[in-house]
């Protein structure tokens, strides 16, 4: 394979720096090519002349929409060279034939029949690039007629099962489905898997080739007990509030704290030494008068003995004392704000969490400390902005944000001069 | 078909989905994944071992069917780490393993003695993925989590709701299903940079980080406008404000607890989705054009209701997409696994043979690959129920010194 050129390329250390990829993608496939990017290949994404559809997505820097202003296609497209190229007509065609002769990796969502029309489907594309792993993002797969149906995440979520295990208590309201565009990362997630196991096929001296990845499939296998509950014992499971679904109800785990925002309480304690270590944080806080279960926590604290969930129901004294467990946990909850009940309770030794919303992810002190808020320069804006940063703490390849999200077209001169094509060209 | 892994061996402390889950797609494609578990406590680290759902009316530590699902095409070894004689057969294990994999709390392989440090020793070009919580470092490093806490922290459980409601959140591990394709991801990188540069390397996983980078564009909308999503009743998930569309939300069908999404992406769905319902409120200047169908959704969202409410899920749904108005209904498991002509089509739902259980339905993998497909065949392994191979086909121990281990309670 053509290696990138280094002059071109940003400051790359990844695991898949040398590797280059080309990305022909709209929303549902460009957070494959960020994740590409972020671990060091050389990703030229392929834009059309007016710019990925994207870059007209909210929100907007200072709220004024602009294709080089969208936060959205900003945090999808970074570590990213851009082209333009206008695949309707011959001379785009051939500048892509060129491009993917010159990589390693193609990754897109176009729909099925599309990139075989303007002869630029895998058939085409790896004669003479026998090596090429070429990944196809679909929404039911390429052989599928709905493939050519249209769709959203939502629908996708809706579809092909999360949207069902996902709501609350009561079900005269709607199911839902969980924000961030889950639907389309979950495919991504396995767009990743799938070409980097090609990968290492390929560095044991195997060959190239073609990668069919369907969103459907994927939302299908990402539902936990919903599908093996199903699949071993035929069971339903059933909605329910912030918490797992399943074929029988089980206790609430949220409640909201002292200052209004939402805690997880976890599990009750179970240990001997978690009800000693319960008591005496009841006690610091000056709260163990106010729990009427108080002596029941000295009984499970003096018990000698775990308590034993399979217990419940056979009439043993455990699941009075593991509810009693459940209602100091939620006194206190009550009790502290929300980051003083996660804090303390964890240090504890307790399975709780406080339920952050993404600007409070971004600024917490752990985070902070590992460094994971990532100052990206934009150069064009004089500024830098805080990215959400890494997923691994690669130990001797680093991950990194080798590149700002790029401009429409930014690189057409630079990437078709690699190439050895007219830069004036292409679109 | 060839084997994508079948030169790559894994030696394998993962467990539950988090953990296990990663390990299980490169045993799809071939990679001998060694499991090991502790014979003392017969591996119930994994929370999931021997747990439900059942396929029939027997019980036992080789029967759960969560387990089975996370762990097919995988072998199982038992190993007392508590001995020196455990610890020198791991030892011998990882000197012939391209990987460690686990997804204990932070610090309990270096206190085993097989950290990052240890484990280069024994074998230079190793690569260790672990998988935690918050990492392996800051600190909250000793704090627990499992899929909920995971998904709360890193903003996944908030950004799930409806407009003035609590978070819904996710009704399943999310997390783990997803810090596990992480893993996996991270695995794989790591295994190439190897191939490339010869050099191993310990890949530190915190499962809220890849959490945290799932919300993206709601954290630049904080970080660069600071705008919070803790505002006005929001987030509303079903809604969609980036980009802005509606009508876009869940509605209700006929029936009991039957519902179709319905997701208009510009003027043209709308008119389509106008000309199926055919009702004269669709005319309505209140709904004419994306900004006013925003600032009137509820009233919108109400009508729609009013007309899906009378109407079967599935059959709108197709009638809509027929018209090219993205729409779904929502499947409910059996739909999906045993009624959807798609999902049969991809074969995403194989049966396994456990050497216990028997014939069992699993999830499939939702990528085919032309050259290198999965396959998943065997089942989940029984508690030891590799000892004999990997202890003597590929360790050298004869027969006879396998079954003294086994007295002697090492394996």
């Amino acid at each position: 394979m053509t290696q990138p050129a280094a002059q071109s390329s940003g400051p790359q250390s990844g695991p898949l720096t040398g590797l280059r990829v080309v990305e022909l993608c709209d929303e549902a496939g460009e957070q494959a090519g960020k994740l590409l990017g972020d671990m060091g290949a050389d990703v030229v994404k392929v834009e059309p002349p007016e710019g990925a559809r994207t870059r007209g997505y909210e929100p907007f820097l200072g709220d004024a929409p602009h294709p080089e202003r969208s936060l959205y296609f900003w945090h999808y497209n970074t570590s990213k060279r851009s082209v333009t190229l206008d695949l309707a007509g011959e001379a785009g065609q051939e500048a892509f034939r060129r491009l993917v002769a010159s990589a390693d990796i193609l990754v897109e969502d176009q729909p099925p029949g599309r990139l075989a029309a303007q002869g630029l489907d895998y058939a085409d594309l790896r004669e003479g690039n026998p090596g090429l792993i070429h990944a196809a993002i679909t929404s039911f797969g390429r052989d599928d007629p709905r493939s050519l149906e249209p769709f959203t995440d939502l629908t996708i979520l809706a579809g092909g099962g999360p949207v069902w295990s996902c709501g609350y208590d009561d079900h005269s309201l709607p199911p839902v489905r969980g924000g961030g565009g889950q639907g389309f990362q979950t495919g991504c997630h396995w767009v990743l898997i799938s070409i980097l196991t090609a990968l290492l096929y390929r560095d044991g001296g195997g060959e190239g080739q073609f990668i069919d990845v369907s969103l459907h499939a994927a939302s299908n296998v990402t539902t936990e007990a919903a599908s093996y509950q199903w699949l071993v014992a035929n069971a339903t499971v059933q909605r329910q509030t912030g918490r797992h679904a399943a074929p029988t109800p089980s206790g609430p785990t949220q409640l909201q704290a002292a200052d209004g925002r939402w805690v997880n309480v976890g599990t009750p304690p179970r240990y001997p030494d978690q009800f000693k270590a319960v008591i005496a944080w009841l006690r610091e806080l000056d709260l163990l008068d106010a729990l009427e279960e108080a002596p029941l926590l000295e009984v499970a604290a003096g018990l000698g003995r775990m308590l034993d969930v399979g217990r419940i129901g056979q009439g043993g004294d455990d699941a009075v004392l593991l509810a009693a467990g459940r209602a100091a946990m939620s006194l206190l909850a009550a009790r502290l704000p929300a980051y003083e009940f996660f804090a303390g309770a964890q240090e504890r030794g307790f399975q709780v969490a406080i339920i952050y919303a993404p600007e409070e992810v971004i600024a917490d002190p752990h985070f902070v400390a590992r460094g994971f808020p990532t100052e990206v320069e934009h150069p064009e804006l004089g500024r830098s902005f805080t990215y959400p940063g890494a997923p691994w703490r690669f130990g001797a390849s680093p991950w990194a944000i080798s590149r700002r999200p790029p401009l429409p077209g930014e690189h057409n001169e630079e990437v078709l001069a690699e190439l050895g094509l007219d830069p004036a060209g292409a679109d | 078909m060839a084997r994508a892994l079948a030169n790559y061996r894994i030696c394998d402390f993962t467990g539950q989905l988090a953990g296990a889950g990663a390990t299980r797609a490169l045993a799809a494609f071939g990679a001998e994944v060694i499991r090991i578990e502790d014979p003392v406590n017969e591996g119930r680290w994994d929370i999931l071992r021997g747990q439900p759902p059942y396929p029939d009316e027997r019980r036992g530590i080789n029967l759960g069917g969560s387990f089975n699902n996370h762990n097919t095409e995988k072998l199982g070894i038992t190993l007392n780490l508590r001995t020196e004689r455990g610890k020198e057969l791991l030892r011998d294990l990882v000197r012939i393993s391209d990987a460690v994999t686990e997804n204990f709390s932070a610090g309990v392989m270096e206190r085993l003695g097989f950290g990052y440090e240890q484990l280069r020793e024994l074998k230079p070009d190793i690569v260790y993925v672990s998988n935690c919580g918050f990492g392996g470092s800051g600190p909250y490093r000793d704090f627990k989590t499992w899929g909920p806490i995971v998904q709360a922290i890193s903003g996944l459980t908030w950004t799930s709701k409806l407009r003035d409601q609590p978070p819904a959140g996710w009704g399943y591990s999310y997390m783990d299903h997803t810090g596990s394709y992480y893993m996996a991801i991270g695995l794989l990188a790591a295994l190439h940079h190897r191939n490339v540069t010869g050099e191993g390397q310990w890949v530190d996983m915190a499962c809220t980080e890849a959490g945290a980078t799932l919300t993206g564009p709601a954290t630049l909308d904080y970080t660069v406008n600071s705008r919070p999503t803790r505002r006005d009743g929001l987030p509303d998930s079903n809604h969609s404000e980036w980009p802005p569309r509606s009508p876009h939300a869940i509605y209700p069908a006929a029936g009991e607890d039957n519902w179709i999404a319905i997701a208009c992406r510009n003027e043209q769905d709308w008119r389509a989705l106008a000309a199926v319902v055919a009702e004269p409120w669709t005319d309505d200047a209140r709904f004419a054009g994306l900004e006013a169908r925003r600032e009137h959704e509820d009233a919108l969202d109400a009508r729609l209701a009013a007309w899906t409410g009378e109407r079967d899920a599935f059959e709108t749904a197709a009638r809509l997409r027929a018209a090219g108005v993205p729409a779904a209904a929502v499947a409910r498991p059996e739909d999906r696994i045993d009624h959807d002509p798609s999902t049969a089509a991809w074969g995403l739902w194989p049966e396994v043979t456990q050497t216990e259980m028997g014939r069992v339905r699993v999830d499939g993998l939702p990528a085919h690959l032309s050259e290198t497909d999965w396959q998943l065949e065997r089942g989940a392994p029984c508690l030891g129920e590799h000892n004999e191979y990997v202890f003597g086909d590929l360790l050298g121990l004869g027969s006879g010194e396998v079954e003294q281990l086994h007295e002697e309670g090492v394996i």
